[in-house]
């Protein structure tokens, strides 16, 4: 099963809500960070990490030798990331998008594929939690090959947790395809409210269904529960401003550690996700 | 004409809020929201929309069935798997590259231009105010922001206004990079926790990058008094300017909660002594 915790406005909580779900739950669990821009899980989780790779993905280098500059390749670009002026071609490689167009059109077999660096994965454990997270590339604008790339690591099976970026546009859109369920992480403000209605219409356009946690619950106004009853979305976690929660989290410090109570409610709210996963609620 | 963008690396550090309370204390400003995907300043500015634009990003491919063989040759080129097996493009998989289109041996495919997005012109009780909306689930978000700080600064010089406040993303990916080439600094809005403090250092290390001045301040600093020092340490060592720190106080989402700034929710308060010399600070810094 996966479950993509996401959330439309930055800084509501994901990330402590993935962690303390994720150490939660017992076994054959993997946490994947999929916020590639400003990955935050390990901080809390402080895996050990195993195996670190390179990833990269496809961009066209030119044999000049054998260009005959017709231009072909500048014509199918929609990116502007290959273009031929006066006597020479000049790939743009950090506007490539790695649809191999520019090569396959080539009459000449003038262009091969060579790798642009995106970032890295990292690939580690913390007792029987599996853990995976990509650090993108400082400058490299595309994040979504390599969020596909951290999510290549899920295995059937498992109990998957995703800890989605902020927004609703492409990476986020990658964090969530395809998970069986997706909690929505807000705060009860008029802007957690905003992008709360933004993460559900994306949540609808992908047909995935979904339940809230109300962070710092009770700061604010009643905006966002009424708006989850009239929407049909169960709240399925409030957790309530506490100087103690904001400060163990300031230190990379995971809740159920700090407050052991609040191991149950996690362990709850999984089985309450599965419930309306598997159809029973 | 200068322009200051305020981004974070971490969302929810207060980078709207302060944007929102430093409109009230610049003069002469044009308001500009870079943060088209998830944009929120418009919650306290209530802009009176003046003039709406469509926002064309990109194109999407669409199979005409009455003219395909399924010959199967752009299910094989396309590296997004955005084709399925009854040769229906899904449009949120489709990612605009147009070999499909170009490669088809039956012209079966067109490549219109997608709508994913508006724009506004707008006034606000601060001045005027450039502000987008990407569509849900819509690609292209960099080419927007591009064109709204544009707007922004066309706006800005034809109103012969010499400052534009832009609102940035969070994170340091398209959005990002698209939100502050050309600025004259990056105010980096941080908090005083470990996510906090290792998403500012990426940013910073992003600003470096483009070659583009940062300077950092500390939101809610006395939640981690510690924490706080690290920023300010970072900043020291970097040689990056340190503007201040700012209290923890749930005024921020009560102004918030009734659509107003903080300096119009209690302009006496801590908080805005505070925001009032980070913005001296910026003055003195960057604007003069």
């Amino acid at each position: 099963m996966i479950i993509s915790i996401a959330s439309g406005k930055g800084g509501t909580g994901k990330t402590t809500v993935a962690t303390n779900l994720a150490v939660s739950i017992g076994s054959n669990v993997q946490l994947l960070d999929c916020d590639v821009e400003e990955p935050n899980s390990h901080l809390f989780i402080r895996p050990v990490f195993e195996h670190t790779e390179t990833i990269t993905t496809p961009v066209p280098e030119v044999d000049e030798s054998k260009c005959t500059l017709c231009g072909k390749c500048g014509e199918i670009c929609q990116f502007k990331a290959i273009v031929v002026i006066g006597n020479t071609v000049l790939p743009f490689e950090e506007l490539c998008h790695s649809c191999g167009g520019c090569m396959r059109v080539c009459p000449v077999g003038a262009i091969k594929e060579k790798g642009r660096v995106l970032g890295i994965i990292q690939k580690g454990r913390r007792n029987g939690l599996e853990f995976i997270n990509g650090t993108l590339r400082i400058s490299e604008a595309m994040s979504p090959p390599l969020i596909r790339k951290v999510r290549s690591f899920s295995r059937q099976g498992a109990v998957t947790i995703i800890d989605a970026p902020p927004g609703t546009s492409c990476p986020v859109i990658t964090s969530m395809k395809g998970a069986d369920f997706v909690l929505l992480v807000t705060e009860p403000t008029p802007f957690g409210l905003h992008d709360l209605q933004l993460a559900v219409g994306a949540v609808r356009i992908l047909g995935i269904p979904c339940g809230l946690v109300i962070n710092r619950s009770d700061m604010g106004d009643d905006k966002v529960s009424k708006y989850a009853a009239q929407e049909s979305i169960p709240i399925m976690m409030e957790i309530p401003f506490d100087r103690a929660i904001a400060e163990a989290y300031s230190r990379g410090e995971l809740i159920v550690e700090r407050m052991p109570e609040w191991r149950e409610r996690f362990i709850g709210l999984y089985r309450r996700i599965k419930d309306i996963a598997d159809n029973k609620e | 004409m200068k322009e200051l963008v305020v981004i974070s690396g971490k969302g929810g550090t207060g980078k709207t809020s302060l944007v929102a309370a430093f409109a009230s204390l610049a003069e002469n400003m044009v308001l500009c929201d870079a943060d088209v995907d998830a944009a929120d300043l418009h919650l306290i500015m209530n802009p009176d929309v003046r003039k709406r634009f469509d926002f064309q990003g990109g194109h999407k491919a669409i199979i005409k069935k009455d003219r395909c063989t399924q010959c199967n040759l752009c299910r094989e080129l396309c590296r997004w798997n955005a084709i399925d097996e009854d040769f229906l493009v899904d449009p949120i998989q489709c990612e605009g590259c147009g070999v499909c289109c170009y490669f088809c041996p039956e012209k079966a495919i067109d490549f219109p231009l997608n709508t994913c997005g508006e724009w506004f012109i707008s006034d606000t009780r601060f001045g005027p105010m450039v502000h987008a909306r990407l569509g849900i689930a819509e690609e292209n978000s960099g080419k927007l922001v591009t064109l709204v700080r544009r707007e922004a600064k066309n706006l800005a010089e034809t109103k012969n206004l010499g400052l534009i406040l832009t609102d940035g993303a969070p994170g340091v990916g398209c959005p990002v990079i698209a939100s502050i080439g050309g600025a004259n600094a990056v105010l980096v809005v941080t908090e005083p926790t470990v996510s906090g403090i290792h998403d500012m250092e990426r940013v910073v290390q992003l600003a470096d990058f483009f070659k583009i001045r940062a300077v950092v301040c500390v939101n809610k600093y006395d939640l981690n008094p510690v924490k706080s020092r690290e920023v300010e340490e970072y900043a020291g060592q970097k040689g990056i300017g340190f503007l201040g720190r700012i209290p923890f106080d749930p005024i921020f989402t009560k102004a918030m909660v009734q659509g107003r700034n903080i300096f119009e929710y209690d302009s006496r308060s801590e908080v805005c002594d505070a925001v009032r010399q980070i913005w001296e600070k910026v003055n003195q810094k960057i604007l003069s």
